[in-house]
C-alpha cells in the first residue's frame, strides 16, 4: 500500500467547518450517536474521502503497480431528513461512496463524521450504534434476498444482531407490522423470495432496511432493476416512509429523472470527483459544470415536441479509465471549454468566482475553471 | 381465433397488396415487413405460458418501428419469431404468418430462412458483452458475416471487418481490429454489435433494446448512429425498448404492448400528447419528468400480468381505473381511433373498449 498517495487531493475549502463531538468513553460516544438528529442539522459530514484500490502484479512476491482511484477526494454534508442524490456514469464511483459510508469498503484516506464522530475510527459499541443507525436498500432484488431464507428471516435476521430493537417474542408482530409499512400482506411472512414479483422484492428489501429503525438510508440504485410502472410505486412508497420516519436518505442512481423526482439536493459525480453539488433546482435549471449540462442533454425526455427546441450536446468518446485518470480537470478530454489551464490545474468544489456576489440560482458549488450557466433541460424558446 | 379476424380488419388495406403476392417471390409493393396474428406460446411440463397472443405489425423501408412494452409483454420474443431464433422447444409458433417483402416466411425451409438472417434482416441484442465470443477476436467476429454469406478470403473479409469498424467510428479501426471483446468499453462493444449487424446491408434490423445497457452519454451517441446509418441505407428499424424517452427521439410510429397484445398504435408525437389506452396514459403519468420538478407520480396499480394466467377479458383490466364488466368478459380489438366527430387518426388504434373516453377526457 505504500505508493497509495495519502496527501488530501484538493482539499475543499469551502465545505462547513465540522462540529466535532469528543467522547472520551465509549459510553458517551454511544450517548452520542443515539441521540436523534435535529431536524436541518447536518447528519452525515463527509471530508476528502479517498479510496484507491491497489492494482497488483505478481503472484508471490505482489508489487502494487497503481491504483483505481475509484473516490478521489470528495466532500459533502448530508442534512437530516433531506434526500441528497448522488448521479453520474458507471464507474464514477458513486457505489463506492456507499460502501464506505456504510463501512463496507474502508477508507483510503478521509474522515467520515456522523453527527460528529469520525465513523471511520470507531470500534466496538460505538460501531454497532452507527451501523444500527445507517442502513442499505439494494439495487438487485433478485441477488441481494436469500433465497432459502423466509421473508420473515430475511426482515427479522437485523434483530439477531440488534436484540435491543424488537425482544424475542415480539419479533414476528415487529416482522408483519413491516410488512404492512412497505404494502405487502402480513400473511405473506413465511414465504420465500421466489414467490414475489421484482416490486415485492425490492419493497422487502427496503422492510429490512427499515427494521432497525435507522436515521439513514443509502439507497444504491433502488429502482433501477424495476419496470417503468412498478418503479413508480417503489418511489412513492420510499417518500411516503420519508416523512413517516423522518429518514434521510442517500439516493444513488443514474436516472436524472428519478433523481430530480425524489432529491432535495444533487451531487454530479465523474471519475471519483464531485463535479458539482447543489439544490436539485440549481442543478437541472442552472447547472454550470459542462459535464452536467452534457449529461442532463443527453437524457431522453418523453415529450418529443419539447425535445425539438432543447439543445443537445453529445459528448465524444468515453469514460477515461479511473486508474489512469487525465491530469488537471478529469473531464477536459471530453469537454468541449478545455484549455492549456485545465491540463495543469485542478478545478477546486467552489462557488465560481463570478457568481459569489449574485444571488443567483448558478452560485452553486461547481468544479470548473470556465464554469458558465446554460439551460439544457428546457426547449429554446 | 375471434380476436384475430377483427384484428386484421383493423389493419385495413395495408395487407391486402401482401396477400395477393403470397409466397412468389420478392414484391416491392408489399411492406418490407408484416407480422399478422402472431402467436407464440412456451410449453414448459404441462403449463403453457402464451407470450405473443395475435400481435400485427408492419414495417417499410425507411421506417423506424417502436415496440414499447414492459418486461414479459412479448416484444422480444416477437423479434425472436421473425428473425427464427426463437427457442423451440420449449417455443412454438402456434399461429399467424411474418411476410417479408411479400413472402411467408415461416413455412420457409430452414436453409432458405438461413439466407435470409445476416443478409436481409439482422438483429442488434442488447448486451453486447455477452453476444460478443470473449475467445475471438472482434475483427474475426466481424469477418465472419462476409465469409460464411460472401465466400470471402480471410484477408479480404478483414479489410472489410476494418471498413466496418471505421463506418461506427471506432477510433484506430486499423490497430483495433485484432483486440478482444473486453478490450473495448460498452458503447463501442455496442457499436461493434451495430456493425455486425450491418455488414450486408440488410433490408431490416431488428434492435432489442440496444441502449439499455448504456450510460447516458454513451446511449446517446450510439442512438444517434443508429439513426443516421439507417437513414444512409434507407433501412427497416424496429426497435425494441421499455423506454418511452428513448423512442420519442426516433421512432415513426409505436405499437404498444401489454401480456402479448399490441393495446395501441401511433405516430410517435401523437402518443405522447393524447394516448389512447389507459396503460399508456399511466405510462406517460408514473415517469417522472427531467424538467419539472413534479409532485407524487401517478403509480399504475398493482403488478404486471402472470403470463400462465392472463386475466380474462382485458389483461389490463384489474389495474385499470375504468374498467367495468365488459372489461372482464370481452377482449377488446384494435380499433380505428378517431376524432370527437368521426375523422379518422391516420395510423392510431387502440385496444380499449373505453378508448373515446380515454382519449377525448
Amino acid at each position: 500500500m505504500a505508493d497509495i498517495e495519502k496527501k488530501p487531493v484538493d482539499a475543499t475549502p469551502n465545505v462547513t467547518e465540522v462540529a466535532k463531538t469528543e467522547a472520551s468513553t465509549e459510553t458517551a460516544a454511544v450517548n452520542a450517536i443515539e441521540e436523534p438528529a435535529a431536524q436541518g442539522e447536518p447528519i452525515i459530514q463527509v471530508r476528502n474521502l479517498v479510496k484507491h484500490f491497489p492494482l497488483t502484479q505478481g503472484i508471490l512476491f505482489k508489487k502494487q503497480v497503481g491504483a483505481v482511484k475509484a473516490v478521489d477526494g470528495i466532500s459533502f454534508d448530508l442534512y437530516a431528513g433531506e434526500t441528497l442524490g448522488i448521479v453520474g456514469e458507471s464507474g464514477c464511483g458513486k457505489s463506492t461512496v456507499a460502501k464506505l459510508l456504510m463501512l463496507l469498503e474502508q477508507a483510503t484516506a478521509g474522515e467520515i463524521f456522523y453527527k460528529g464522530q469520525d465513523i471511520t475510527k470507531l470500534s466496538g459499541r460505538a460501531l454497532k450504534a452507527v451501523r444500527r443507525n445507517i442502513q442499505m436498500v439494494f439495487q438487485d432484488p433478485y441477488t441481494s434476498l436469500n433465497p432459502r431464507m423466509t421473508v420473515g428471516d430475511i426482515i427479522g435476521e437485523p434483530f439477531d444482531i440488534h436484540p435491543e430493537v424488537a425482544p424475542k417474542g415480539d419479533r414476528r408482530r415487529r416482522v408483519q407490522e413491516l410488512l404492512d409499512v412497505v404494502g405487502l400482506n402480513p400473511e405473506y411472512i413465511n414465504r420465500y423470495p421466489h414467490q414475489f414479483s421484482g416490486g415485492q422484492r425490492q419493497r422487502i428489501g427496503i422492510a429490512r432496511g427499515l427494521a432497525l429503525n435507522p436515521e439513514i438510508i443509502i439507497c444504491d440504485e433502488p429502482v433501477s432493476a424495476l419496470d417503468v410502472s412498478v418503479q413508480a410505486q417503489v418511489i412513492n412508497l420510499m417518500e411516503k416512509l420519508q416523512d413517516e420516519f423522518n429518514l434521510s436518505y442517500l439516493f444513488i442512481a443514474h436516472d436524472l429523472s428519478i433523481v430530480r423526482h425524489i432529491s432535495d439536493r444533487v451531487g454530479v459525480m465523474y471519475l471519483g470527483k464531485m463535479a458539482e453539488i447543489g439544490t436539485d433546482a440549481q442543478i437541472y435549471e442552472h447547472p454550470t459544470h459542462p459535464y452536467t449540462q452534457a449529461l442532463l442533454s443527453a437524457v431522453p425526455v418523453p415529450d418529443p415536441e419539447a425535445r425539438e427546441g432543447r439543445e443537445r450536446i453529445i459528448l465524444s468518446g468515453d469514460v477515461p479509465s479511473p486508474a489512469n485518470p487525465p491530469s488537471g480537470c478529469r473531464f477536459r478530454t471530453r469537454c468541449w471549454k478545455a484549455q492549456d489551464k485545465c491540463a495543469t490545474e485542478v478545478p477546486l468544489l467552489a462557488v465560481p468566482e463570478r457568481f459569489k456576489a449574485s444571488k443567483t440560482p448558478a452560485a452553486h458549488e461547481s468544479a470548473c475553471h470556465f464554469a458558465e450557466e446554460k439551460d439544457v433541460v428546457h426547449a429554446a424558446s | 381465433m375471434k380476436t384475430n379476424k377483427l384484428n386484421e380488419q383493423a389493419e385495413g388495406d395495408d395487407m391486402t397488396s401482401a396477400e395477393t403476392a403470397g409466397g412468389s417471390g420478392p414484391d416491392k409493393a408489399a411492406p418490407l415487413l408484416e407480422v399478422r396474428d402472431l402467436q407464440v406460446e412456451f410449453k414448459v411440463r404441462d403449463n403453457v405460458t402464451k407470450a405473443v397472443n395475435g400481435v400485427s405489425y408492419s414495417v417499410d423501408a425507411g421506417e423506424t418501428l417502436a415496440v414499447l412494452g414492459e418486461s414479459g409483454s412479448g416484444k422480444s420474443v416477437t423479434a425472436q419469431a421473425i428473425m427464427g431464433i426463437l427457442d423451440s422447444p420449449p417455443g412454438r409458433i402456434s399461429g399467424g404468418e411474418i411476410y417479408f417483402q411479400g413472402q411467408e416466411i415461416l413455412s420457409m425451409p430452414e436453409n432458405e430462412r438461413r439466407r435470409l438472417r445476416g443478409a436481409k434482416m439482422a438483429m442488434i441484442f442488447q448486451d453486447a458483452l455477452s453476444s460478443l465470443n470473449p475467445v475471438l477476436s472482434v475483427g474475426f467476429q466481424l469477418g465472419e458475416m462476409f465469409r460464411a454469406h460472401r465466400g470471402m478470403s480471410r484477408k479480404d473479409a478483414k479489410a472489410k471487418a476494418i471498413e466496418l469498424m471505421d463506418r461506427v467510428r471506432i477510433p484506430a479501426a486499423k490497430q483495433r481490429v485484432g483486440d478482444y471483446p473486453h478490450e473495448f468499453s460498452g458503447g463501442m462493444r455496442q457499436r461493434i454489435m451495430i456493425a455486425m449487424a450491418l455488414a450486408l446491408e440488410p433490408d431490416l434490423i431488428i434492435a432489442d433494446e440496444p441502449t439499455t445497457a448504456l450510460d447516458v452519454t454513451v446511449q446517446a451517441q450510439v442512438m444517434d448512429l443508429l439513426a443516421e446509418l439507417q437513414r444512409e441505407y434507407n433501412m427497416g428499424l424496429i426497435l425494441i425498448t421499455h423506454d418511452l424517452g428513448v423512442v420519442a427521439d426516433v421512432a415513426d410510429k409505436i405499437a404498444v404492448m401489454y401480456a402479448g397484445r399490441i393495446v395501441e398504435t401511433a405516430p410517435v408525437h401523437e402518443i405522447y400528447k393524447r394516448p389512447a389506452h389507459p396503460y399508456t396514459e399511466g405510462l406517460l403519468a408514473s415517469i417522472p419528468r427531467l424538467d419539472q420538478k413534479g409532485q407524487e407520480l401517478y403509480a399504475i396499480k398493482g403488478l404486471p400480468p402472470n403470463l400462465q394466467n392472463i386475466p380474462s377479458g382485458c389483461a389490463f383490466n384489474p389495474r385499470c381505473a375504468r374498467a367495468e364488466d365488459v372489461c372482464r368478459t370481452d377482449i377488446p380489438v384494435l380499433s380505428q381511433v378517431t376524432e370527437r366527430d368521426g375523422t379518422e387518426l391516420v395510423g392510431r388504434g387502440s385496444a380499449c373498449h373505453f378508448w373515446k373516453e380515454t382519449i377525448h377526457g
